[in-house]
């Protein structure tokens, strides 16, 4: 799967505060006529059936960062992508907001949902943050465990 | 070195990081792992389902026999639920 095209520069960034999915998917097009598909993966903090207040999301400043930008690598060795931004919020979250935001843009469809699905399932097993639940009752319900099938969705990947 | 905590290892530890000065017959992370969980309850807590426990040398990923010679600083964290 690897190829030799010139490399684009992905965007990666952490955010304290809410982003703007739209915002950060006409900037990656702003300019461009090369570009065929766009894949938008948007992360969202579900409430749980009412019962969750805010999901607080723990990060590794520098770690988290760094571990992102190497998926964001990989993944541009391994498709011909001609843009990719991923977004990724740290801190106290509401449901309804946007937890993580992954965009790839390449010439055709294929490679762009492919990417897309790479970079969260990756994201997923490998960059260092932790969620932990905050109850609409008051009570601090405790670190999400991870899920066994997010490692069986992360190991397919493997050549 | 410098040892750093996060998630719920942080909280059974109860810091987010401190210096640590293992002796040198601590040389993998999965030994340091031992030494760390004899230093006291929380410590012990922390650590006790050490199978399930990642950790990551200078800011990489690293596994259970690492090296940590030549570690600045050495992490420890459940698995990641990002994304």
């Amino acid at each position: 799967m690897t190829h030799t095209t010139s490399l684009i520069a992905p965007t990666v960034r952490l955010c304290a505060e809410p982003f703007d999915a739209a915002r950060e998917e006409a900037l990656l097009l702003q300019g461009r006529t090369d570009i065929g598909a766009l894949v938008c993966f948007t992360g969202l903090c579900r409430d749980e059936a009412g019962t969750l207040a805010a999901l607080e999301l723990e990060h590794y400043p520098g770690m988290a960062e760094s571990e992102i930008a190497a998926i964001a690598a990989d993944a541009l060795t391994r498709w011909p992508l001609q843009g990719l931004t991923v977004l990724h919020r740290y801190g106290l979250i509401r449901p309804g907001e946007k937890i993580v935001l992954v965009a790839a843009a390449a010439r055709h469809r294929a490679e762009a949902f492919a990417a897309a699905e790479f970079l969260m399932d990756y994201l997923k097993t490998r960059a260092p943050f932790w969620k932990k639940e905050h109850r609409v009752d008051g009570r601090e319900d405790g670190w999400v465990e991870a899920k066994a099938s997010d490692d069986a969705a992360a190991a397919r990947w493997k050549e | 070195m410098k040892a750093v905590y996060f998630a719920s290892v942080r909280e059974r530890i109860g810091l987010t990081e401190e210096e640590i000065s293992p002796p040198a017959g601590v040389a993998t992370v999965a030994e340091l792992i031992g030494w760390l969980s004899a230093r006291g309850e929380g410590y012990a807590a922390a650590f006790a389902n050490a199978a399930t426990i990642r950790a990551a040398i200078d800011r990489n990923h690293a596994r259970p026999d690492s090296p940590i010679r030549a570690a600045r600083e050495i992490a420890f964290f459940p698995p990641m639920t990002g994304g």
